[in-house]
This record gives structure tokens, C-alpha cells and sequence, in this order.
């Protein structure tokens, strides 16, 4: 594997924008790096953020690890992330209304029909809705790897209900509670703007038959979830109702929640929930946590579900490979930022490279997520290769494959010190009436030494991601 | 020919429900050898919800009904003008792309014999004929006997039992067109009664499967036919559950039962 890149340094010197960290790093006694730490996790565990993973057994509310060391990105890398990000927030967005409307960049030849229409993703049941303002998916989670100084790539975009933006702010809450020194020093983008931001983007999609200030809640499955924390976070912070599907029924036109004055209307549901489980009338019908009726109210204009139903269709790592294309087609412009080349082992000759090639690549589930089921070629055992060879082989449609990238790493802070670990970033980008962006996102980093999976479920940590000022 | 339907569905609970929701796809669309005159549908204790026609082209119509209460009648009535059509459905608009329905639905998936009945599609030169085939073969593998299947009977299950009902054929149709890589759906309507005809549900239930050139094509395996001017649509899916006329959730613990008149009647002009 090629040598990655180390984003504080350029050769022997420090880059600019870690200039003031590389001396504060240089000049932090271990003890006070030690204490720093325990405080973090001490705060962390008050406040509750936990993330349960999944398969491991154990404590299934784990600490999330937090370490200190800030990424950093100069306003210029910033400017053209942003502009990247919005592009394809947009494109993807123009792809769903017209995948579930005529159908456009199909007849026009740019996108099998059979990866649209037989995907599992696809909801026949909102096939002829626009939603309000034509957004269906209104946070876009876009995971974005460095390679170089100036050369990134999107791993993924997660059109449905991207999590982790409330680790993107407490990381931002701790750093400037721990090291206030360091945001004086520094001219540090805030970030803290992002729950108006939602909220707005949530009222700007109000539903048809909305003619007051609308009724925002967030739908949750409930504590068991692993992002449970999250979702009682955004409610707090922006001041509307966590609720559960029996919180929640239709009459009539609309939906309307239990509250201790009697039923209240609502009109914008932000739900964290899966399609499949939203209106047992309409998906699965043993669903115990979605709201009997709710599509045929949400049809009629009488709520807006943030995201859409099947926005799914447009986050599939097969659709994925296709995204440079929507850019091209709907907006008519070339892609600011670039996908990862994919291999398809649906196709004859993508899958026969990728099997002579498997110990080098990295190969994912179609529809997987959360670093579950995927094969890190280069950090696997023999054994391990020649599982996943049997299982793409049963089944070649549901993976794709990728060169394994030589992800950027910033320094971390590990039992020995400081060292170079692997990162991506995760920015969340809202789009309603208008789109909007944080500067920044979260930066998920792979603590083990060399481990390139920055998942949270598989044991990465989070960072504090700066965005400087010009 | 005109039609008159006379559609009475009572859900009774032995313990009074909270509330009750309801999602109908109890309203044809107009359509080529289709006129809908007159048409109404209640709900006892009612209230009207949100309705959209959705993207295959049904009207899909909401309904709750306050609780505590013990029975719901919905009733619908309607007087429809038809003609027969050899089963193709024209002038119908609808957005869904037909490749969508060839996705397997849990009481449409191709197991046991189905792969095997499917083979009866080999050696024909045109979709058309293809289908013509495979409806034959469902005809011919599964006996009309009332009572034999449940709602939930999946089409492998009713192939292995050999009889079942209309439910039955068309999901088995559904299965093995799709087997094929044809498109095929399941249809829910009425249907006239028809006193020396064979197998006949004034409820009834077929399958289209889409053709080429013609578009999108009713097959009535129960009935060895295609769809004539006997036949009311009201609604698709891809599968019994997906099409109901009437879908619906109360919110009770207790047992509930069901009691469904249909009368369809022709009338002279």
C-alpha cells in the first residue's frame, strides 16, 4: 500500500492550518494530556453519549472514544468541500423526484432501470409524490475520505437518517470546555448554528396543507436504539417533541400527538425510524413503532416525513457509481468531488477482477452499512478472503468492491503519545428551501493503529473538526 | 354492460376498540370499457381522511373512526358502465414503471413447485402467448374450491394443495409470470355473478401481467378468461395484502371477526 497522508505535515514542515496544535501538542505534559482525557470520558459518560454495538457482547452501551486532537481544514479545502457537498446534495435529491416521477435518467440511458426499479429500496407506495419543495432526503450524510492535499473522494452518501451529528457537536461542546485557550488562538468556524439550521430546514418543508408555523416532532423507535441519545439531543436542542409511534395517531387528514392538553396536530415528522416500519398499514404490518395510516396522510399533503420514504433508493452502494452521472444529468455540471472507482460484482468483468484482485480491495454489501459485513482486503487473514469469496460468489449482485484507499490520517492521541491515525469525515448537509451546511462535519477516526474501518460500530473514535476562518 | 355493486364489509370486536384506521383502495379509476357513474363509500362513525390517487393509477382513501366502539360497517355502492376490453387495460394512468413488479412478495415467493409450473411459459414466441400459457397452467394446477385457503396461504402453499381461490390463482400467476421476468400484479375488484359460469367470487381477485406494445393485460385464471365487461377494478399490488380493497389497523387486543356481503347485479340500460 502507498504511503498515506499525514494532514499536519507537507514533507518535514508542519502545514499551516496545524501549525498552532503541532506546538501545543509539542508542549502539553503528559500528565495534563492524561488528566484532559479522563475528564473527557468522564464528561462524555455524564451527558450520556453511549453508542451500542452490535454482535460484540459485552457492554452494549459503549463509550464512544473522543480524542482530543482536532482535525483541521484551511477556509480554501473548506470552500470547496462545501461546494462538493451541495452539489451532490442536490443531484441526489433531483435523482429520487425524478426516479419516482417519470423517470428521466432511465429512458435517457443513463442508469439501468434494473438497479432503480428491482432495487429493494424502491418504494412503489410514494411513486407520483413530490414532496414539499422536492426534497426527499433532507440530511445528507456524505462520508468523505482525504488522500492527499488536495485529492478527496465520497465512500458513501446516506440519504435516509445519517446519525452522529450530535458527536459532531459535543465533540465541539467538550474541546471548547477543556481548551478555551486553543479557540482564541485559533479562528475556529462555529458549528453551534446547526440545530436552527435543522430546524428551519424542517419548517421550510411544512406540508401542503400546513398554513401555520408548523409542528415539528422527532420520531424515534425508542431507548433501545443506538442513536437514542442523539435523538433526544436534536429534540432538546431545538425545542420539539421526541416521540414514539404510540405517541402518535391519525385522524382524519392528520396526524396528531398525545400531549397532557389533549391531541396536537403535527406537521413535520423527523423521523429516525426505517421505512419498513413507519405505517404498518402501508410497509410492515407487525410494526409496533410506526403510526397506522400515516402514508395516506402524508400522500395528501397533511404531514412531511423528513427523509421521504424511499429516499433510500438513491444511497445504494450500487446507485452510488452513479452519482457523477446525476451530477452531469440534472444540473448539467461536472462533479466537484469525486467517487471512489467501484467495481460491480454484478457485472462479468467487474466480478472477475475483483476476485483475481480480493486480498487488495475492499469489498461492501450493497445495501450494508455501518462498516458490517465488509472485507478490508490488505487487513484480512487468508481465511477471512476466502469467506468473502464464497459469498460473493453466492450472491455477486449484493457487493461492490474498491481499491483500498490510502485514507489521510491526523495525529491522535494514543497510550504512547501522539500518532498518526486514519480518518474520514461525515458532514451533514441539510437541504430544504434552501441547502445548508456546518463548516465541518464529524471526523471518525480508526484508533487501532493502522485499521482503516473508522465505523463507530467497529470501534473508531470521534474528533473535533475545525473549519478555519479566512 | 351496466353493473351495480352492493358491498357491505362489518368488522365486529368482542372488546370495544380505541380507535380504528383504515386505508381503501375501494374506488375504481376510470378507465377504456370503465365508466364510473356513480360511486360512494361510508364508513359507520367515520371520518374522511387524506385521499390521492397513487402512482399505479388507484385512488387510495384514508379513513379513522373514533373509538370506544364495537363494529364498523363500510358500505360502498356504486354503479359502474363497462365493456369488454379482452382484458387490456387502456386509458388508465398510472407513473409506476412496469420492472417494478417483478419483485417477490413474501405470499408471492417462488418456491416449492412454482419454478417447475413456470417452465410452462418454454417454447412460446411472444409475451403474449407466454401469458396466455402460464394462466392456463395455473387454471389447470389449481381447483376452485371455496374454503380450502386463507388469507395468508402463500402461492407455493396453494400449488402443493393443488386447490384454493381466486386469491390463490392470482398470486401463483403473479409468481411464475415473474419467474419469467414478466411484470405481473395483483388485481382486486368485482366481479358478476354469473349463474352457469364455473368458479365465480362476486369479490374477486386476478392478476395483470404487462405486455409489450399492449401495455398492461388482466388474467383470470379462476375463470379461465380475461377480464370482460363483467369484471370492476378497483385497485393493484403486488400482492393480496398490497391490493386490498381494505386495509386497516384498530387499536384492540381482543379477538374481531369479519362478515363481507358483495352483491353485483347487471342491469338493463
Amino acid at each position: 500500500m502507498t504511503q498515506h497522508f499525514n494532514e499536519m505535515y507537507l514533507g518535514a514542515a508542519v502545514r499551516d492550518p496545524y501549525a498552532r496544535l503541532e506546538a501545543w501538542m509539542r508542549t502539553m505534559p503528559a500528565d495534563l494530556r492524561i488528566q484532559k482525557q479522563a475528564e473527557a470520558e468522564a464528561l462524555f459518560r455524564r451527558i450520556g453519549i453511549t453508542f451500542a454495538v452490535y454482535g460484540e457482547g459485552g457492554d452494549p452501551d459503549r463509550l464512544i472514544p473522543f480524542d482530543m486532537f482536532p482535525r483541521v481544514f484551511t477556509h480554501n479545502e473548506w470552500a470547496r468541500l462545501e461546494r462538493g457537498i451541495k452539489q451532490r446534495a442536490r443531484a441526489l435529491n433531483a435523482f429520487l423526484v425524478d426516479v419516482y416521477g417519470r423517470g428521466e435518467i432511465i429512458r435517457a440511458g443513463r442508469i439501468p432501470a434494473k438497479l432503480v426499479y428491482q432495487n429493494e429500496a424502491y418504494e412503489k407506495a410514494v411513486a407520483g409524490f413530490v414532496p414539499p419543495k422536492g426534497v426527499y432526503s433532507h440530511i445528507v450524510g456524505i462520508d468523505i475520505v482525504r488522500t492527499g492535499p488536495t485529492d478527496f473522494f465520497v465512500l458513501e452518501d446516506n440519504c435516509r437518517t445519517p446519525s452522529g451529528v450530535s458527536y459532531m457537536l459535543e465533540s465541539r461542546e467538550m474541546m471548547m470546555r477543556m481548551f478555551p485557550d486553543l479557540f482564541r488562538e485559533n479562528r475556529i468556524e462555529p458549528v453551534d448554528r446547526y440545530h436552527e439550521l435543522l430546524r428551519r430546514t424542517l419548517t421550510s418543508v411544512a406540508p401542503a396543507k400546513c398554513n401555520h408555523e408548523p409542528t415539528i416532532v422527532i420520531l424515534t423507535p425508542g431507548h433501545y436504539n443506538s442513536a437514542y441519545y442523539e435523538h433526544s439531543f436534536l429534540a432538546d436542542l431545538m425545542g420539539v417533541e421526541l416521540v414514539e409511534g404510540q405517541d402518535l395517531f391519525v385522524e382524519g387528514e392528520f396526524v396528531y400527538m398525545r400531549t397532557t392538553e389533549g391531541p396536537k396536530r403535527v406537521d413535520v415528522i423527523y423521523r429516525r425510524i426505517d421505512d419498513a416500519f413507519i405505517d404498518p398499514l402501508c410497509f410492515r404490518p407487525d410494526s409496533m413503532l410506526g403510526v397506522p395510516g400515516l402514508m395516506d396522510v402524508y400522500r395528501s399533503g397533511g404531514v412531511s416525513i423528513c427523509s421521504a420514504p424511499g429516499a433510500g433508493v438513491a444511497d445504494d452502494k450500487a446507485v452510488y457509481t452513479f452519482v457523477p452521472e446525476m451530477i452531469r444529468f440534472y444540473l448539467g455540471e461536472e462533479p466537484i468531488l469525486n467517487n471512489v472507482p467501484t467495481w460491480q460484482c454484478a457485472k462479468t468483468d467487474d466480478l472477475k477482477y475483483v476476485l483475481e484482485h480480493l486480498p487488495e480491495l475492499v469489498v461492501k454489501e450493497v445495501h450494508g452499512s455501518g462498516g458490517y459485513g465488509m472485507l478490508v482486503g490488505p487487513k484480512s487473514t487468508k481465511e477471512q478472503v476466502e469467506l468473502f469469496r464464497q459469498k460473493i460468489l453466492k450472491d455477486p449482485g449484493n457487493y461492490i468492491a474498491q481499491p483500498t484507499l490510502a485514507l489521510s490520517a491526523t495525529p491522535t492521541f494514543v497510550a504512547e503519545g501522539v500518532a498518526p491515525r486514519h480518518v474520514d469525515l461525515r458532514p451533514y448537509c441539510l437541504v430544504g428551501e434552501r441547502i445548508e451546511l456546518v463548516p465541518g462535519g464529524l471526523t471518525r477516526v480508526a484508533l487501532t493503529e493502522g485499521s482503516l474501518v473508522v465505523n463507530s460500530s467497529q470501534g473508531g473514535g470521534v474528533k473535533d473538526t475545525w473549519v478555519l476562518a479566512e | 354492460m351496466l353493473l351495480l355493486i352492493d358491498h357491505v364489509t362489518v368488522y365486529r370486536y368482542d372488546l370495544p376498540v380505541r380507535g380504528v384506521v383504515q386505508s381503501h383502495r375501494l374506488t375504481p379509476s376510470g378507465c377504456q370499457g370503465q365508466k364510473v357513474l356513480e360511486w360512494d363509500v361510508s364508513v359507520s362513525g367515520g371520518v374522511k381522511g387524506g385521499g390521492f390517487r397513487d402512482g399505479a393509477g388507484d385512488w387510495v382513501q384514508g379513513w379513522s373512526v373514533k373509538g370506544p366502539v364495537s363494529e364498523i360497517a363500510v358500505h360502498v355502492r356504486g354503479r359502474v358502465q363497462t365493456a369488454d376490453m379482452a382484458g387490456v387495460l387502456k386509458g388508465h394512468r398510472e407513473i409506476v414503471a412496469p420492472e417494478v413488479y417483478l419483485a417477490e412478495t413474501a405470499a408471492t415467493e417462488l418456491a416449492g413447485g412454482l419454478a417447475v409450473l413456470a417452465q410452462a411459459a418454454e417454447g412460446t414466441e411472444t409475451r403474449l402467448s407466454a401469458a396466455h400459457a402460464l394462466s392456463r397452467a395455473v387454471s389447470e394446477a389449481i381447483e376452485y374450491k371455496p374454503g380450502s385457503t386463507h388469507a395468508r396461504t402463500t402461492a407455493s402453499e396453494a400449488l402443493e394443495l393443488g386447490v384454493g381461490v381466486c386469491q390463490d390463482h392470482s398470486h401463483v400467476l403473479c409468481a411464475i409470470a415473474r419467474a419469467n421476468a414478466i411484470p405481473a400484479r395483483y388485481v382486486s375488484g368485482y366481479l358478476l355473478a354469473d349463474a352457469e359460469g364455473k368458479a365465480h367470487e362476486a369479490a374477486h381477485a386476478w392478476a395483470e401481467l404487462h405486455i409489450p406494445g399492449l401495455g398492461w393485460v388482466g388474467f383470470d385464471p379462476a375463470n379461465e378468461c380475461c377480464p370482460d365487461d363483467r369484471y370492476v377494478r378497483l385497485g393493484s399490488g403486488l400482492d393480496s395484502r398490497e391490493a386490498a380493497p381494505i386495509r386497516g389497523s384498530a387499536r384492540s387486543n381482543g379477538p374481531e371477526s369479519l362478515n363481507v356481503t358483495v352483491a353485483v347485479l347487471a342491469t338493463q340500460q
